[in-house]
């Protein structure tokens, strides 16, 4: 298969062909959540308009195909990150959702006091803020990974706090905050052997690289389907069979029991024990659509199209940007399709709101990573991030829009045109 | 021409009014945005006559921030506390006079934010030196 042709690519996807003042959108904000292509749209629209009915119930032709199609869907998401038993896939949300179930229904029955967590500096805080709760109730500690100033974690820092003998590491396998693709598979192996169980936060490398549980060797991966092309509501939690056997209910509801009495009631199989009540079922079979169109484009071409784009965007921006400062590993080697930076003496949400004028959507802001944002020294940055859409016209953009940025601000009076007028 | 960044709000965020400190404010509060790290703290003296005296400011932000508050701190400068009450959104918006998008108005608004929770956290303290001695409050009510 050739490389990726982003011309080709962009050509399923909508909402590149609305109009934005004379101007196709330049969308660099993909880390917060991706564009859909045209076969999920459909994939959502075909349940919602041919077979709507409710998964695991209906005893009629389309409760059946509703009930395939979500169970397919599982399937889809099991292979697509090299889990061995589609049993090991629970539905969620989102990553978030997914980090919070493990903290409530493994975390809640397994922590004891005085027990220790280790996290890392990087984390979203989606994989801070449950741990927190859960250390407060069970009277747990909570240790970090500190980050290099190239912020890549300090691997002595590390092997320091592994001799906490913590029940738990959970870090994340890409940096949504500046694109730090951590070295998963050496930090499991090193906190396995300290007798920790790990926890992987996938939703920044499941969209951009390929993922084999089994070879990273954790116990949990998690990973939201809204960035990885999929609907908003979809999302996936990975965890060993045999954790999730033991694992209590994180919910109670519909469709997670067996039977249910007065005053009793007994579980239904995993992962089903973990998806109470009717679940999104439009955005799994979205998300299933979303996995099976990037393993036709195929996960190595999609992370040597954005290694190959990262790469441009970091000599284009230095080169063309006067005093940018940038954010993250220097390597494309170890940098997800993330770029992070400042403007000096212009606040992120100025740089944006210019950059809206000219369809270039960008994030400002700390990206829910406040911790990391008080290591790099800053309230808010800048944050341009790809996928298999971006191509080099939307960094040539990014970059001519920051010049016009830094020109506002420098005062010789070149305020930006309205986007419509500057065509 | 686009007018959101018009040349006054430019000038304001480079050069802001009334930035510094006051030694002795009668009203202090430090207002931010966690989701933008905007940032300022706002000093008010207040004369006898119950009109506001100095003013200062410190913070740091984005223009929008900044330049409303260094356009708020002109505004009341020798009002009396009574007439601030009555300020509102419209006031500073008419002052920044631009299109603030739904995303950036709590930029826009820190500055009044900041300058109601100053006026408040003097009146509470009023309130509890009338009743009784207790001291005098920490300089900032976070």
């Amino acid at each position: 298969m050739p490389p990726i042709d982003p011309q080709l690519i962009r050509a399923d996807f909508p909402i590149f062909e609305r109009d934005f003042g004379g101007r196709r959108l330049a969308y660099l904000d993909s880390a917060a959540t991706s564009l859909k292509p045209r076969p999920v749209i459909d994939a959502v629209n075909d349940y919602n308009s041919r077979y709507t009915a409710n998964v695991h119930r209906g005893i009629y032709t389309t409760g059946e195909e509703a009930t395939a199609a979500y169970e397919a869907a599982r399937v889809t998401a099991a292979r697509f990150i090299g889990a061995p038993d589609h049993h090991e896939i629970v539905f969620v949300r989102n990553a978030t959702e997914a980090i919070n179930l493990v903290a409530y229904s493994w975390g809640r029955r397994n922590l004891r006091q005085a027990d220790t967590i280790v996290l890392t500096e990087l984390e979203h805080h989606a994989n801070l803020v449950p741990w927190q709760l859960l250390s407060q109730e069970k009277d747990a500690d909570l240790e970090f990974v500190a980050i290099d100033d190239d912020g890549r974690l300090n691997q002595q820092s590390f092997e320091v706090l592994l001799r906490t003998r913590p029940k738990l590491v959970a870090f994340t396998h890409v940096s949504n905050g500046i694109g730090t693709i951590n070295p998963v598979k050496e930090m499991v192996a090193k906190a396995k052997a300290a007798g920790a169980l790990v926890l992987i936060d996938g939703a920044q490398a499941v969209p951009h690289t390929a993922v084999d549980v089994v070879d990273l060797g954790c116990d949990f991966y998690v990973f939201s389907g809204h960035k990885v092309l999929g609907p908003t509501g979809s999302g996936a939690l990975w965890a060993r069979r045999e954790l999730l056997e033991e694992m209590p209910p994180f919910m109670g509801g519909g469709e997670m029991i067996r039977e249910v009495h007065l005053r009793r009631t007994t579980f239904n199989d995993v992962p089903w024990k973990f998806e109470a009540g009717t679940p999104d079922i439009a955005a799994a079979i979205g998300l299933g659509a979303a996995l099976d169109y990037l393993t036709a484009i195929g996960m190595d071409h999609v992370r040597a199209h954005e290694r190959a784009l990262t790469g441009y965007a970091l000599e284009t921006l230095q080169e063309h940007v006067p005093d940018i400062q940038i954010y993250g590993p220097p390597s494309v080697d170890d940098r997800a399709g993330i770029v992070t930076f400042n403007l000096p003496g212009v606040h992120p949400h100025d740089v944006a709101t210019l950059l809206d004028r000219e369809a270039i959507a960008i994030r400002a802001g700390h990206h829910c990573t406040q911790p990391l944002h008080e290591r790099l020294g800053e309230t808010a940055t800048c944050r341009a991030s790809f996928n298999v859409y971006s191509d080099r016209d939307d960094i040539d953009r990014l970059a001519a829009g920051l010049r016009k940025v830094q020109r506002v601000f420098a005062g010789d009076g070149v305020a930006t045109a309205p986007v419509a007028a500057s065509r | 021409m686009d007018d959101l960044y018009r040349d006054e709000i430019l000038e304001h965020y480079r050069h802001p009014h009334n930035f510094g400190t006051l030694p002795e404010p009668d009203a202090v509060y430090e207002g931010s945005n966690p989701l933008c790290g905007d940032r300022i703290t706002l000093m008010l003296g207040i004369n006898d006559d119950g009109t506001v005296g100095e003013v200062a400011f410190t913070g740091r932000g984005c223009a929008i921030s900044q330049a409303s508050t260094s356009m708020l701190t002109d505004e009341i400068k020798g009002k009396p506390i009574s007439e601030l009450a009555l300020l509102g959104k419209d006031d500073v918006l008419e002052n920044l006079g631009i299109e603030i998008s739904p995303a950036r108005l709590k930029c826009a608004l820190l500055s009044l934010d900041t300058l109601r929770r100053a006026l408040a956290s003097r009146v509470a303290w009023q309130a509890s030196t009338d009743s009784d001695d207790s001291p005098a409050p920490a300089t900032s009510a976070r």
